[in-house]
């Protein structure tokens, strides 16, 4: 059985906004992984948390489920997720689930940084 | 002790990359249900959208109900086709579903009614957004009394096989939001605890239900109340009020038409 966890990295890009670079599979047992890469990506002063699904595999819907719960999160502190990457399947499901109406998609990075400066 | 199923994670090869592309649903603006089964009402799901815990109004909760099944040797695809196959009838009495005519698939609409208080039949629906051998989800039509994903999965460890249904609900609009401590979640908690001690006993093996609520967040959100437009419980109750002169119209056209 394949067993392709997800990895991630979180690179700050400044006070206001980070990037969570996803890597392999979203299901629910990334639950742990993403919430410590959320808490490693969220400082005081950020405004947007964006996720590059660009090396995203896998994802059944216990991941779109966490992509939910990462979002309360976030807007609990007030935040915006955004995310960019995503290839077309990917992008259907988040219309499918209409998680697309409150995680703003952008083609790549530069138009998720410049959507973040323009809040 | 039951055959397994064939299960498509179960022959990849070692490292090999999961394709999950067959498993979603593709996206529908509005749902479609251009045929109902006979003796259902068919009502709050055709055109209507689908709603999820982003789209409702009341607190959102995460509820787990998880079930292990002692005493048999079936393996979680098999528990789950076998659960995909039968889902109809692991549901307590009083409440209907009828299975999508490609059964739990994804893409497939299921229609559901439920007795509720005052004896009003509230008729809504699902769709099968995901469905995989070890899972499927389903995500409600709005008006329903939830928004909300459902995710039905079994799985196997050490200690042999369990059998879970995980919730993320948020009630629909300010109606439900009022009824759930009370009605609402009471009644979720009874659909799901029944269903896993349904499929236990199908299967040969006993067990308890764990159940577990998380709070994930408190808010209500106002900008979701005008959901009250499409409240099912409420167009259900104004359906069945208006059975009489639904039948009087039919009959003074029959009476015109013999005429």
């Amino acid at each position: 059985m394949a067993q392709q966890i997800t990895a991630t990295g979180v690179r700050r890009i400044d006070e206001a906004a980070s990037i969570i670079d996803i890597q392999g599979e979203i299901t629910a047992r990334s639950e742990q992984q993403l919430m410590e890469a959320y808490a490693a990506a969220s400082g005081a002063r950020t405004r947007v948390v964006i996720l590059n699904f660009e090396r995203l595999e896998y994802m059944n819907s216990g991941g779109i489920g966490l992509l939910v719960t990462l979002l309360v999160r976030a807007n609990r502190q007030k935040q915006h997720l955004s995310a960019y990457g995503l290839n077309e399947h990917y992008r259907q499901i988040f219309e499918l689930t209409r998680l697309d109406e409150a995680i703003a998609i952008n083609q790549d990075e530069a138009s998720a940084l410049a959507a973040t400066k323009a809040r | 002790m039951i055959e397994q199923p064939e299960d498509q994670r179960a022959g990849a090869e070692p490292g090999a990359r999961r394709n999950d592309e067959a498993s979603w649903a593709k996206p529908v603006d509005r749902l479609s249900l251009p045929t109902a089964p006979a003796g259902a009402i068919n009502l709050n799901v055709s055109g209507r959208k689908l709603i999820g815990p982003v789209q409702g109004f009341g607190p959102l909760w995460q509820k787990t109900y998880r079930i292990r099944l002692s005493g048999i040797a079936t393996s979680a695809g098999a528990v789950v086709k076998i659960w995909k196959d039968n889902y109809p009838q692991f549901w307590p009495p009083g409440d209907r579903f009828y299975v999508p005519p490609h059964g739990i698939a994804p893409g497939e609409v299921g229609l559901i009614n439920s007795r509720q208080v005052a004896g009003v039949d509230v008729a809504t629906g699902v769709l099968v957004i995901y469905a995989d051998a070890e899972s499927f989800t389903f995500m409600n039509a709005a008006g329903h009394p939830v928004a909300a994903m459902i995710t039905f999965s079994a799985s196997d460890d050490a200690e042999g096989t369990a059998a879970q249904v995980q919730v993320l609900i948020r009630p629909s609009d300010p109606f439900y939001d009022l009824m759930f401590k009370f009605y609402g979640s009471p009644q979720e908690d009874r659909v799901w605890q029944h269903t896993l001690r349904a499929l236990a006993a199908h299967l040969g093996a006993t067990g308890d239900v764990e159940t577990t609520s998380v709070c994930i967040d408190r808010r209500r959100r106002w900008s979701e109340a005008n959901n009250i437009w499409q409240n099912a419980a409420i167009r259900s109750g104004f359906f069945m009020m208006s059975a009489p002169i639904r039948w009087l119209i039919r009959a003074s056209r029959t009476a015109a038409k013999r005429s």
